[in-house]
């Protein structure tokens, strides 16, 4: 298997994007990829495109055509291919253009993901992410995306005594580096008091512990290590990526308070790469939650089981201190289209090595890791990058 | 003959009291309540319907005889003047969920407050021809009355199941008689939301005459007199009538006190004397005697002579929630909870 | 909901009939096809089993956001419960006031209605946990 290296990065701004279609986000952020990396439309071989629920959302399935078709490719009768793994789908489409450069299959492919979702009205978009739980045994009987969250989140405070507050900073620690992306959904930055006020939504967690419902799109150009530097003088590595799935249910996983998906594909990704949590700088872990950061910074092994919440409240994940975790702002302040989120979690962590990470630079960023989610954690996936010197 | 093999009942826990609905349409609750001798009236929550209180009874009554098998449940009836569905049977969900059939036949009945009782006779005549072993019937209700009528302060819900058979009988139904007549007090056109009522001529013309005649038919079919009963319980759509009506009998109150639930839950309407015969089972010992007349406007009445039998005492071991610990758990709501349960509020369309 | 869909399911959401899996006993609900722990092992060895409906609390949460078809319940407590048999299943807690569901509380199965189509379309019924009597 060759060595695969990300030369080009590109992304919308997220948001509720009335003017924008879901063709337009597409667009957009590929083009923006394509440009980056400077590469022209003839170079590409093949695209991959990560999408969630279009078919519900915007009543249009076969996104990958589409989106290639309208961004200008469809002379070239390229092979185009739709991921899908509930909110993943971004990582894993990332993986597919990874596989499909690393054995040789391809030379040059665009990876992207877009996501509408504020076309169908707020209500309608929950119940459609609601279909990425249990529909038979978990939706049909009142369970919510936020209530299977919370539900977690009481279990992680009842066996490790981890407080509401500090579930809550995480929240407070991601908008103040989402103040600092000039791209994120909410630039602004929030007190802790607000968060715990805030509307409840399903108890323990209330407006503020979750990340919006958004539009948006993100996309990668990939090609082999040993050709990059024909595009790129900063050229960042894909060092190894992980894959796990686990029970759709949240009631059929072993502890609910454990992403064992999460655990399986960093231990994998970790030895792909060769590399341990220590050798992280920083990471975009999947915080669709404010408690689904504090498990994944535990199950990523940056922190011990349990001692998430205190490490979050003591600063340790945030910007300056040992892992800075989700500097774009995560998918809390930066927004949540949910297909497009991994694309996004790698065109942050790309930049960031590159040292195009602006006034939220992370110093000696050296190896940087991805963290996305499927569902409530049926599947994960988790990418490292690194910096070729 | 046949009799009552085993019983089961529900109520469900919201109360609203007629101070709360006098205070919505500016009459004095209080005094209503006191003129129909009601206190309070259940509620179905809004995710219980006839269909999930029957089968909570049904499943109370088989709870109490785990030597019975389902299987041999051969006709299920439930009477109701509330199916959530106008077609499609109560009667084929409850044997859903009591795991019965699909060797069996069933069906819906709609006597007003009387459906229950026309079910009991039905599957007492199934038994005691031998084609059926054992059948349920059921009567359970969840009735509303119109906003701001005299209805609204008594139609609550609740129902009760009896399986009816020939072998093992905790209650012998010595005798049943019936009185019927075409007489319009209480009705509803198909698609209305509310009944519609004649007012006083409820009473004397409706309730009392077929009450009063039926009771005397049973009286001359029992040869025998109100001295003869521990326990006597009459159709109760609200606490006055069916004392009226029982003294005019020569019942006194103590007999009567024990299947009066009126006074605390309100009318269950196709529920109310099984209810009230559930009651009554939870607390009397073998040898007791049961006089019991039903009402259902349009008009009719069931009456029935009951004896407890020994069988009763092994129903009492089940774990099963008496009528009395029903009755007595309950929460207390405002009346724009118990409007919004009820569907009382237009929601938007689609 | 098409009407198939949860025609299917009715037995178990009527009356919990999970499986048993015949080579290592393990307890599952829904039935399933393969028991998870044994694989091939246990293909056509899964038995059908009724669930008693009685468990305890493992976790919950007040949901006050609700879905359109859970509009007249809300605010209500979904909840994760441990049969005895051992499978756990997602519901609704009733007959208590919110604030008094505590994890290890008893519960027992009641029936109750989940929802419909609108105004016209069929009902569905199935399981929520009230406090163990």
């Amino acid at each position: 298997m060759r060595e695969v290296a990300v030369i080009g990065v590109g992304e919308t701004q997220f948001g509720e994007l009335w003017d924008k279609s879901f063709r337009d986000l597409g667009i957009e952020a590929g083009l923006r990829a394509v440009q980056d990396a400077g590469i022209t439309t003839e170079n590409i071989d093949a695209v991959y495109v990560g999408n969630m629920s279009a078919g519900r959302l915007i009543d249009q399935e076969h996104v990958s055509a589409l989106v290639a078709d309208y961004s200008g490719l469809s002379d070239m009768h390229l092979p185009t291919t739709r991921v899908e793994g509930g909110g993943a789908c971004g990582a894993l489409a990332i993986l597919q253009g990874w596989a499909a450069v690393a054995s040789g299959l391809h030379e040059i492919v665009v990876v992207g993901a877009a996501e509408k979702m504020t076309d169908v009205g707020e209500v309608k978009a929950m119940e459609i992410l609601t279909a990425t739980a249990d529909q038979e045994w978990e939706s049909v009987f009142g369970a919510t995306i936020p209530g299977l969250f919370a539900m977690m989140a009481r279990r992680h405070m009842y066996e490790y005594a981890t407080t509401r507050e500090q579930i809550a900073s995480v929240a407070v620690k991601n908008h103040r580096h989402g103040a600092l992306n000039p791209n994120a959904q909410f630039q602004k930055e929030i007190t802790l008091e607000s968060v715990l006020k805030a509307p409840r939504v399903a108890e323990p967690l209330g407006l503020f512990d979750a990340a919006p419902l958004s539009d948006g799109a993100a996309a990668l150009v990939l090609c082999p290590l040993e050709k990059a530097r024909r595009f790129q003088d900063t050229p960042v590595r894909i060092l190894g990526s992980g894959q796990a799935s686990d029970t759709v249910a949240l009631h059929d996983r072993r502890d609910l308070t454990t992403m064992d998906a999460t655990v399986v594909a960093g231990k994998r990704a970790f030895h792909a790469a060769q590399k341990t949590p220590a050798d992280i700088q920083l990471a975009e872990v999947h915080d669709n939650f404010t408690i689904t950061e504090i498990m994944a910074i535990e199950d990523l092994r940056f922190v011990k089981k349990g001692q998430g919440g205190p490490a979050t409240e003591e600063g340790q994940t945030t910007l300056g201190s040992r892992i800075a975790v989700n500097t774009s702002g995560g998918l809390k302040a930066r927004g949540m289209p949910v297909g497009a989120t991994g694309v996004a979690q790698a065109v942050e962590i790309v930049r960031q090595l590159r040292g195009e990470g602006g006034k939220r630079q992370v110093q000696n960023a050296e190896i940087g890791l991805t963290h996305t989610l499927g569902g409530t954690g049926a599947t994960a996936v988790v990418h490292l990058f690194g910096r070729v010197n | 003959m046949a009799g009552i093999v085993s019983y089961g009942a529900y109520v469900p826990r919201f109360r609203i009291q007629p101070k709360e609905i006098g205070r919505v349409w500016g009459v004095d609750g209080e005094a209503m309540g006191k003129n129909l001798n009601i206190r309070a009236k259940s509620v179905p929550g809004p995710d219980e319907d006839v269909i999930t209180i029957s089968v909570e009874a049904a499943r109370a009554a088989m709870k109490r005889v785990p030597g019975v098998s389902p299987s041999d449940i051969g006709a299920i009836y439930v009477g109701s003047e509330s199916h959530p569905y106008a077609v499609k049977p109560t009667a084929t969900i409850v044997a859903e969920a009591i795991e019965a059939g699909p060797v069996m036949t069933a069906a819906d009945f709609e006597f007003a407050c009387k459906a229950g009782t026309a079910a009991m006779q039905t599957c007492m005549g199934l038994t005691v021809a031998n084609m059926a072993k054992y059948g349920m019937a059921i009567g359970s209700d969840t009735s509303q009355g119109a906003p701001g009528d005299a209805l609204e302060y008594s139609a609550s819900a609740g129902g009760a199941a009896f399986l009816i058979g020939n072998v093992g009988v905790a209650a012998s139904i010595n005798h049943t008689v019936s009185y019927t007549t075409d007489t319009p007090d209480f009705w509803r056109r198909e698609g209305q939301a509310y009944p519609s009522h004649g007012g006083r001529f409820t009473g004397e013309p409706a309730y009392f005459k077929h009450v009063a005649n039926c009771a005397q038919l049973l009286f001359k079919r029992a040869n025998s007199g109100p001295q003869d009963y521990q326990y006597a319980v009459f159709h109760q759509p609200n606490g006055k009538f069916p004392l009226r009506v029982g003294k005019m009998l020569g019942f006194d109150e103590k007999q009567m006190d024990t299947g009066l639930l009126v006074r605390e839950i309100g009318n269950t309407y196709s529920g109310a004397i099984m209810v009230g015969l559930c009651a009554i089972f939870d607390v009397a010992k073998p040898g007791d005697r049961i006089f019991a007349v039903g009402y259902g406007s349009g008009a009719g009445s069931d009456a029935f002579d009951i004896t407890v039998t020994e069988e009763m005492d092994a129903l009492h071991k089940a774990k099963v929630r008496t009528m009395r610990s029903m009755v007595e758990d309950f929460k207390v709501i405002d009346y724009s909870t118990y409007a919004k349960y009820r569907g009382k509020i237009k929601m938007r369309e689609g | 909901m098409a009407v198939p869909r949860f025609w299917r399911e009715v037995s178990s959401r009527y009356n919990l009939i999970g499986t048993k899996c015949g080579s290592c006993g393990t307890v599952d609900f829904p039935p399933r096809v393969v028991c998870p722990k044994c694989g091939r092992r246990s293909v056509g060895r899964m038995q059908k089993l009724k669930l008693a409906g009685k468990g305890t609390v493992v976790s919950f949460t007040i949901i006050h956001d609700a879905p359109e078809a859970f509009e007249l319940m809300k605010p209500y407590v979904l909840a994760i419960v441990e049969l005895d048999e051992g499978a756990r299943v997602t519901s609704q807690i009733i007959d208590v006031e919110n604030e008094q569901v505590k994890i290890g509380m008893r519960v027992e199965s009641a029936f109750r209605k989940l929802g419909s189509e609108g105004e016209a379309g069929v009902i569905h019924y199935g399981y929520k946990f009230r406090p163990e009597m």
